[in-house]
């Protein structure tokens, strides 16, 4: 298998453990990652191929359930197994799998392995090292257990577009791109499978994890619920930057050549207000901005922090000051001589990149984050998205692009 | 310390945690939560408002000062924390101690910060073989970039995830928190557990390199995959469009107005069923009409039906619109203001989703809790964040063995 980003060919830090994962849209993003981190994962889907092998685009534009670049992506490093789990064969399969596996990770509505007598507590018995994860939309007991819901309506129901969109109340708020429920919940769900994986080192008893995508989504939402946990204040959102109780200046700029930059935060330290000054004097644009005697001000008090600004009107001035400098050079450069401006003044800024332009860039392409799959079976590679983190010793890897249906049956069912 | 409820699940571990804000303080709040040991270290010099949310709002009362800071205490629950001053010799002595007794060390300052402080990963190792240290940085130790300074808005937007949000014939709309400060930090804690992970099965440690901007991108996988299969970029005419289902296509899909001043309800049909149950709710001639049951049908009709579903749904409540379509199995739910979600939704609260903690100044106060349960051993959260240098007599004579004579010196002498 072609892979530039470990040339050692060490294993990842999960290799030895196995993971059965019953394939669904919502943690598959999870056994991916246990995937490329190093475990045998092995994907087991229904007749006829999991219902995500349908969801575009396609390889091509070819639809077909072997060209779902959703299914590419999400099941990376698995091995896959088609199993009816109604039937007595499958369900006898899938208990053998299971008991022989470190982890089983399962997406199921609430009761529908209970039903088959196919849920943990049918299988604890004889394997008190099971660790059994479920990825559910709110938990697998409770008044909402049954919902129906998708990406959106938890993403929605659970905080975190109440948080996004627009300046301009009148346009809805917007739901971020990319299954981004899925996302937080997987993430969660890996997170907590690997802290039983390590409570188990020193019982040697495996356990259930309930995870629910809208408790996930309920505790990502930064200020959003602690605003009002702690003072009953509710944020409202704003266009490209932080929802807060009150209205703030923008931070997303739109530069001369139509892209756009945000600066997150706006400069606080001495060494910043320095930067700016400097960066405004090498443009030749120092005299014209009407505000540079408040900067220098900056520079003689030494900065503001964000405690002052609660208590100090004028730490507050000077800090929305340092927004206007930002956005005053901003319309007059493109964005990436913005991006690089400021940083490069130790100032931090980012260009809003699209996600290819992101791919590209000379600084992900140094990493090695783009990487090379190969599909045998297409005669060809393709380039995916590369580790999260690098660690050197035991490299996070993609040991081989996504399963055919049923593809490893007879390897891993026999003959 | 008596009367402490800690988890067991990681009980055994200690983590020497430099880190902070919440790219770096969410990984370990999860790690504390589940019983680990974590020592959060802070500069007493800058009284530790390093971390820019410390000191800052929101406040419970009309308190302020670096020890009321509502956001850090969320931030920092179940850590124990200490004071140290690591321009001095003593500091960096006390440090080295720390760590030579630590399974982890964690940090995101900017790349390359902890080593010109004088511990570089091969200073760690020389102190503990097996130590797993951790760096969260925006562009991560190596790559023309790394020296640059990253906020989570500014990761959200270098990595693709600012461009991916937002609706047609706007600007991006991004996210309007700190979307990779969360998922960063959660990043991060994969990272730190699958390091202990292989140290345990190895006895190798060894330093993991994050840059926050690439775990961004790690989340917009398909859309990266159209572009590298299929040539289609996403900077592309009538994208983002971010509330609608393009992959899966799936129509209707969006977030739509409700009676009342800025309500919302979401609607997503998966598929020809959904769409059905969905018009007999509405019940309206328009929405019953046949042509509407093909998907191909719906998605070439979306403006026309989004402005009448809109229509429908903007004369009725918001959370009544969501009821009668979920009991018709459609996917529905009223765009949750913080209030409805933390104090009205039977979910969050059966789940114990808001534990209460005891912080030393503010008093209880409630905080995030985890969005998963473990059976049998579940995390705690009920000891607040630290004030700050809280736990430097705890830490300085129970785990490093200080007397007490020592420890009023090592504050005396600007150290702690």
């Amino acid at each position: 298998m072609s892979d530039v980003s470990d040339p050692t060919g060490a294993p990842g830090p999960l290799f030895g453990l196995r993971v059965v994962e019953l394939a669904s849209e919502h943690a598959a993003f999870a056994g991916k990652m246990l995937g490329d981190l190093g475990a045998d994962v092995i994907v087991v889907e229904p007749p006829g191929g999991h219902p995500s092998r349908a969801y575009g685009p396609f390889a091509d534009d070819v639809e077909d359930p072997e060209r779902s670049l959703w299914w590419w992506h999400y099941n990376t490093s698995k091995r896959g197994v088609v199993l009816d789990l109604d039937s007595d064969t499958g369900a006898e399969h899938f208990r053998r799998l299971a008991g022989e596996a470190d982890i089983v990770l399962e997406g199921e509505p609430p009761d529908a392995l209970a039903t088959r007598h196919l849920d943990h507590p049918d299988l604890r018995a004889d394997h008190e090292e099971l660790i059994w994860v479920s990825v559910t939309a709110f938990g697998r007991t409770g008044t909402r257990a049954q919902e129906p819901a998708t990406d959106l309506t938890l993403l929605a129901g659970g905080g975190p577009v109440w948080s996004c969109g627009y300046d301009d109340h009148s346009l809805p708020p917007v739901r971020g791109g990319g299954n981004q429920a899925f996302h937080i919940a997987s993430t969660f769900a890996v997170m907590a499978a690997l802290t039983a994986v390590l409570a188990r080192d020193v019982t040697g008893r495996g356990q259930h994890i309930d995870v629910s995508m809208h408790a996930a989504a309920n505790v990502t939402t930064e200020a959003g619920s602690y605003e009002w946990l702690v003072a009953r204040g509710t944020v409202q959102r704003q266009t490209g930057r932080h929802a807060l109780t009150t209205m703030t200046m923008p931070t997303q700029m739109c530069c001369a050549d139509g892209l756009y930059v945000t600066t997150g935060f706006p400069p606080r330290a001495q060494r910043d207000y320095e930067a700016l000054i400097d960066w405004l004097v090498t443009l030749g644009l120092r005299d014209e901005f009407p505000d540079i005697v408040l900067l220098d001000l900056a520079v003689e008090r030494g900065g503001v922090t964000i405690a002052e600004m609660a208590t100090d009107p004028l730490a507050v001035e000077i800090f929305g000051v340092g927004r206007e400098a930002l956005m005053f050079i901003a319309e007059r450069i493109t964005a990436d001589e913005f991006f690089r401006g400021g940083q490069t003044r130790g100032l931090a800024c980012g260009v809003v990149a699209a996600p290819e332009e992101a791919f590209d860039s000379e600084h992900f392409v140094a990493r090695g984050f783009p990487v090379e799959v190969e599909h045998d079976d297409l005669g060809r590679s393709y380039r995916y998205a590369g580790a999260p983190f690098l660690m050197p010793a035991s490299p996070w890897r993609i040991a081989r692009r996504a399963p055919h249906v049923g593809e490893h049956d007879t390897e891993i069912l026999g003959g | 310390m008596a009367g402490e409820r800690r988890s067991a699940a990681l009980s055994h571990l200690r983590i020497c945690d430099l880190s902070g804000q919440l790219a770096g303080a969410g990984a370990t709040r999860f790690l504390a939560a589940f019983g680990a040991q974590v020592i959060r270290i802070e500069d007493p010099v800058r009284q530790g408002t390093w971390d820019i949310v410390r000191g800052a709002p929101p406040f419970v009362d009309d308190r302020r000062g670096i020890e009321m800071g509502g956001g850090f205490n969320n931030h920092n629950v179940e850590k124990l924390g200490i004071t140290l001053n690591l321009r001095t010799e003593r500091g960096k002595q006390l440090l080295r101690q720390l760590v030579a007794i630590s399974d982890v060390v964690t940090e995101n300052f900017a790349a390359g910060v902890l080593a010109r402080m004088g511990f570089p990963y091969d200073e760690l190792r020389a102190i503990k073989p097996d130590i797993v240290y951790v760096s969260n940085s925006g562009f991560g130790a190596t790559g023309p970039n790394s020296a640059f300074k990253t906020w989570g808005p500014i990761v959200q937007a270098v990595s693709g995830l600012t461009f991916s949000s937002g609706l047609p014939h706007q600007p991006p709309a991004g996210w309007g928190f700190s979307y990779m400060d969360h998922m960063g930090a959660d990043t991060m804690a994969v990272a730190i557990l699958a390091g202990l992970i292989h140290r345990n099965r190895t006895g190798e440690g060894q330093w993991i390199d994050m840059a926050c901007t690439e775990a961004g991108t790690t989340l917009v996988g398909p859309d990266l995959l159209d572009y590298t299969v299929n040539g289609r970029p996403l900077r592309r005419p009538g994208q983002p469009d971010s509330n609608r289902s393009h992959a899966p296509a799936r129509a209707p899909h969006g977030i739509y107005p409700a009676a009342g001043d800025d309500n919302w309800v979401a609607i997503a049909c998966r598929d020809d069923a959904d769409w059905k149950n969905l018009a007999a709710v509405i019940d309206e001639p328009w929405a019953l009409d046949p042509r509407n049951d093909t998907l191909a049908e719906r998605l070439a009709v979306q403006d026309a039906l989004d402005e009448r579903i809109a229509a429908w749904t903007v004369t009725r409540d918001r959370f009544a619109v969501a009821e009668a379509l979920r009991a018709a199995r459609v996917p529905a739910a009223a765009v949750a203001r913080p209030e409805d979600r933390i104090d009205h939704d039977p979910a969050t609260a059966e789940w114990g989703l808001w534990p209460t903690v005891h912080h030393r100044e503010m008093g209880d106060v409630r905080v995030d809790g985890l969005p998963v349960h473990l059976s049998e051993t579940d995390w705690v959260i009920e000891r607040g964040g630290p004030c700050l240098g809280e736990h430097n007599h705890r830490v300085l004579s129970e785990i490093l063995g200080l007397d007490d004579a020592e420890i009023e010196q090592l504050a005396k002498d600007g150290v702690t």
